[in-house]
């Protein structure tokens, strides 16, 4: 039950090596050997969206994958958002402005869902957004704020 | 103002975008072990043993304990936060594990420590229990019907305390009425489902015996009390930090017994111990709300104009006693808040049943009482023919009767007082912003169409920020920054900005200069923490009072060291400055000057340090209020309901900042959507939980958010200096009865009446069923 395996990921742009439990969830493996605790784990079972990081690119539930099955991958987490000189990605800054947060927990979840939706639909109307996250489970914001900061971000970045 | 009544950018924000933030599972000590707990699988069961045997054996396990280890070391297994009344019948005070009997499914027997949190739960797999299950008590009216199983084999029923709210002569009320309507109404609210679930991590400095606890709580100083009496340690050993909190909604304030039972492993392990709440665990082991029956009846002279409400309520407690009777407390005393009605009497019977605790939800049984009232109301305007809200406006507490002497009385016996507002004022607003008047052709337009839409209102008032004080200390340190420190604890509602906002007016209106710690009770002795909409009331008021003595202490060390007089002097920014010139004293130098210096005096007639604590006692409450109006479309071949609109108007007292008032309510809103059509907990006839995830128990997601138009009136409260009431729970408090108010209005082709939340698709196809 507890085999392993050695896995190679590349996560924000730096190629990471470990020996992980096969059973090891990728969100665990990104918080807990990795320390990257931006991600979070909120259902374990898939509905809530928390801990949603990009591998390769697209969205994914990373309570749902496991960390062996990320080998290879590349893995994007909301620590890689905000540009490396400081300040912050358009999208946070939009949620920033919009009041989109407000515990904060469900919010690298959205960020990352948000990000690879916006790539996709430059010009989302708010049906769009709305039915986009529509598997992240927010109890703070009743959506509202979220839904703003995702519209004016788009905006931002079409810029 | 310069910083109050602006939408400042949040303080918490920045390191929550980046993913820096500091949630209770992102905490890691070194040596740090992880728990799972065994839990009780049977709603009832005697146990007859525990055999760890297997457990222990399997590599990676460190202890496992069951109450029998534990005991040796607590000074009480009981956790005795029951708030005081005299309705109890039992005394139920939770133990930190189950002994011989396990009451609920997801009680505590065992914590298992191991290497990981993979490796615990395997272990605590491996843990047999010997169960002999028991008959259980699942449906609360049934639990207190003769010869229903008691959900304690040691009890002699389940009535855990009985009640009645009472005024006025109610019998004679209803004898003289010209009408008389009864209802029998059903409501359900689930649990708090704050996103991040619970969790503690407990680290014992052997040498010093020193206890930290980081835990999860909406209230660290209630955690720290609990912890010292079952611990048998003085409040200098044990001292409970709460992180960023993921949310709290109610469930979070109480204290559980994973928070003593972690720290009790580190201390016998001798390592750092993390505990995780998954959310499994979460829909069984952390506090709902759930059931309250309600059979009433109204009497309303010819004019629909009040006489009386009296009835009964069945509220569902669960197996212990996690909080008190303060929930249908409140529903009872909130049912006729805000209208004036000359007589009252409501016996309420709380109900054990072998279900985890029922402990307050975002709103604490105010929306219950509020769905009772506007439910009658609806009644009484459908059976003499009258507009809804007209039936309201003959009812409604006048907005120069202000203030208004209620006849209810508060938990802790003072007299109800409603303090400020213009409840007809309100609901004429929000009428006016829902179209209310323009509803009635639309309504045949579209039934002509064969769309069933309809629209639907609801009143509430909240007492809000209870008390008796919250504590703040404002502390100018000799770098110039201006720290603050509370028992008030932040779980995400900006209580730091809020804090800032308060302390900056005072002190140089400049956030950046603002560092806050909230929920730290090594930083300050006392606090109630989050809970009743109290924050930024009862923390505000203490913030303000704090800040304001620093501030003019502030003056008078630049005064006598500027030598001008103190009211030639202002604070901007970081300095205090001499009006109109360039003369000018930076604040960490005023600081530093009252600091003292080891053989020299102080400036003359100065106290040392630039600080002032306070902690300013309100006890009364700010009551918030509001109207709240619904328009539904009903899909009458499946039942689905889709809200157009939705409108609420409220009165939350002066506004400190806007866009979260806004943010607050919205939340508020969609947990009332959720209460109205989705959240329901449910259990089988044994009181097994069959609604255990997030896909069988439906939170409102995006799309099931309509368009939310907020007006906001501010009638400042007279009770503190800022004028400000509570707001985070008020958006929920009226919801779901505007919805069903708006449901039933949309089939009135039907004549169904809606009595119960949450109303499903199904149940709405089988009143139209019953109803045509």
């Amino acid at each position: 039950m507890s085999a392993s395996r050695a896995i190679s990921v590349t996560v924000n742009g730096a190629r990471r090596e470990a020996e992980v439990p096969v059973r090891l969830t990728l969100a665990d493996f990104l918080r807990h050997r990795l320390e990257l605790t931006g991600t979070h784990v909120g259902c374990e079972h898939g509905v809530c969206g928390a801990c949603t990081v990009l591998v390769d690119g697209r969205s994914v539930r990373s309570c749902l994958m496991l960390a062996v099955q990320a080998n290879g991958r590349e893995i994007t987490t909301v620590e890689a958002l905000a540009p490396a000189g400081g300040g912050l990605h358009p999208l946070q800054q939009a949620f920033r402005d919009h009041h989109g947060l407000q515990c904060g927990f469900c919010t690298p979840g959205v960020l990352m869902t948000l990000v690879e939706f916006l790539s996709l639909n430059e010009s989302p109307s708010e049906a769009q957004v709305r039915e986009a996250i529509s598997g992240n489970l927010c109890r703070c914001t009743g959506y509202q704020g979220i839904v703003d900061a995702a519209l004016d971000a788009a905006k931002r970045l079409r810029a | 103002m310069r910083v109050i009544g602006r939408s400042v950018p949040r303080l918490e924000d920045e390191p929550l975008l980046k993913g820096e933030g500091r949630f209770i599972d992102d905490i890691r000590l070194p040596g740090m072990l992880e728990a799972a707990f065994v839990r009780s699988p049977h709603a009832h069961a005697a146990i007859r043993g525990i055999d760890k045997t297997a457990a222990l054996a399997l590599p990676g396990v460190h202890a496992v304990y069951s109450r029998a280890d534990l005991m040796p070391h607590l000074a009480t297994e009981f956790m005795a936060v029951g708030l005081p009344s005299a309705s109890y019948k039992q005394d139920l005070n939770r133990p930190a594990l189950a002994g011989d009997e396990a009451v609920h499914v997801g009680q505590a027997l065992a914590i298992v420590v191991a290497d990981d949190r993979y490796i615990a739960e395997d272990a605590a797999a491996l843990v047999e229990v010997d169960y002999e299950p028991l008959a259980a008590a699942s449906d609360c009216r049934a639990a207190l019907s003769a010869g229903a199983p008691t959900a304690h084999r040691k009890s002699p029923h389940n009535l855990l305390a009985e009640f009645d709210m009472a005024y006025g002569g109610v019998d004679a009320a209803f004898a003289r009425a010209a009408h008389v309507f009864r209802e029998s109404l059903w409501q359900h609210r689930g649990g708090g489902h704050s996103i991040e679930c619970r969790g503690a991590v407990a680290m014992h400095d052997a040498p010093q015996d020193k206890l930290t606890l980081w835990s999860s709580t909406q209230m660290p100083h209630a955690a720290q009390r609990l912890l010292c009496d079952m611990l048998g340690r003085d409040e200098n050993q044990v001292r409970v930090i709460t992180p960023d909190v993921g949310g709290g909604f109610g469930p979070k304030l109480v204290f559980y017994p994973e928070d003593v039972v972690t720290a009790l492993a580190a201390i016998l392990v001798g390592r750092p111990v993390k505990w995780i709440e998954d959310r499994l665990e979460h829909f069984v082991a952390t506090t709902q709300e759930r059931d309250q029956y309600w059979d009433v009846e109204v009497a309303v002279d010819r004019d629909a104009r009040l006489l009386g409400i009296r009835g009964t309520m069945v509220h569902d407690h669960g197996a212990y006693t996690a909080r008190g009777v303060n929930l249908p407390y409140n529903s009872a005393e909130n049912a006729p808040l805000g209208y004036e009605l000359p007589a009252y009497r409501m016996n309420v019977k709380v109900a054990l049943t072998n279900k985890v605790p029922v402990t307050p939800v975002r709103g604490a049984g105010h929306p219950q009482g509020v769905f009772v009232m506007e439910r009658l109301l609806d009644r009484v305007a459908h059976e003499l023919k009258l507009d809804r809200a007209e039936v309201r406006r003959r009812n409604l507490v006048p907005g120069e009767k202000m203030p208004y002497k209620t006849k209810l009385k508060a938990r802790g016996g003072l007299t109800i007082e409603l303090d400020s507002g213009d409840f007809p004022k309100c609901q004429h607003e929000a009428l006016g912003l829902a179209g209310w008047n323009d509803f009635p052709p639309r309504k045949s337009a579209a039934e002509r169409e064969g769309r069933h839409i309809g629209i639907g209102l609801a009143n509430f008032v909240k007492g809000t920020g209870r008390g008796p004080f919250e504590s703040v200390t404002v502390r100018i340190g000799p770098s110039g920054k201006v720290h603050v420190y509370s028992g008030a604890a932040a779980m995400g509602q900006s209580t730091k900005t809020m804090l800032a906002q308060v302390v900056a007016e005072q002190l140089g209106a400049d956030l950046g200069n603002i560092t806050v710690t909230a929920g730290d009770t090594g930083v300050i002795s006392m606090g109630l923490g989050g809970s009743n909409s109290r924050q930024t009331v009862m923390a505000g008021a203490s913030a303000h009072a704090a800040a304001s003595k620093v501030r003019d202490k502030a003056l008078k060390v630049a005064s006598h060291t500027l030598e001008v007089s103190h009211g030639d002097l202002e604070i901007e920014g970081r300095e205090i400055r001499v009006k109109g010139s360039d003369v000018k004293l930076d604040l960490g130098r005023a600081a530093r000057s009252v600091a003292g210096t080891a053989g020299y005096s102080l400036p003359a007639g100065m106290a040392p340090g630039l600080e002032a604590t306070e902690h300013v006692v309100i006890d009364a409450m700010a009551y918030t209020n509001g109207t709240a109006v619904a328009e539904v479309e009903v899909d009458v071949e499946t039942g689905a309901v889709r809200i157009a609109k939705l409108v609420l108007v409220h009165d939350c007292g002066r506004i400190l900042h806007p866009v979260i008032v806004e943010g607050q309510l919205m939340g508020g809103i969609a947990h009332g959507i959720g209460n109205a059509l989705y959240e329901w907990m449910r259990y089988d006839e044994n009181a097994q939980p069959i609604t255990s995830t997030l896909a069988d128990y439906l939170l409102v997601t995006a799309p099931a958010m309509p368009p939310v138009e907020l007006g906001h009136q501010e009638s400042p409260t007279p009770l503190n200096a800022l004028g400000v009431k509570g707001v985070g729970e008020c958006g929920v408090v009226p919801i779901a009865a505007a919805v069903c108010s708006a449901i039933e209005d949309a089939l009135s082709p039907y004549n169904v009446r809606i009595t119960r939340t949450p109303i499903t698709p199904a149940d709405i196809v089988e009143l139209i069923q019953n109803g045509s």
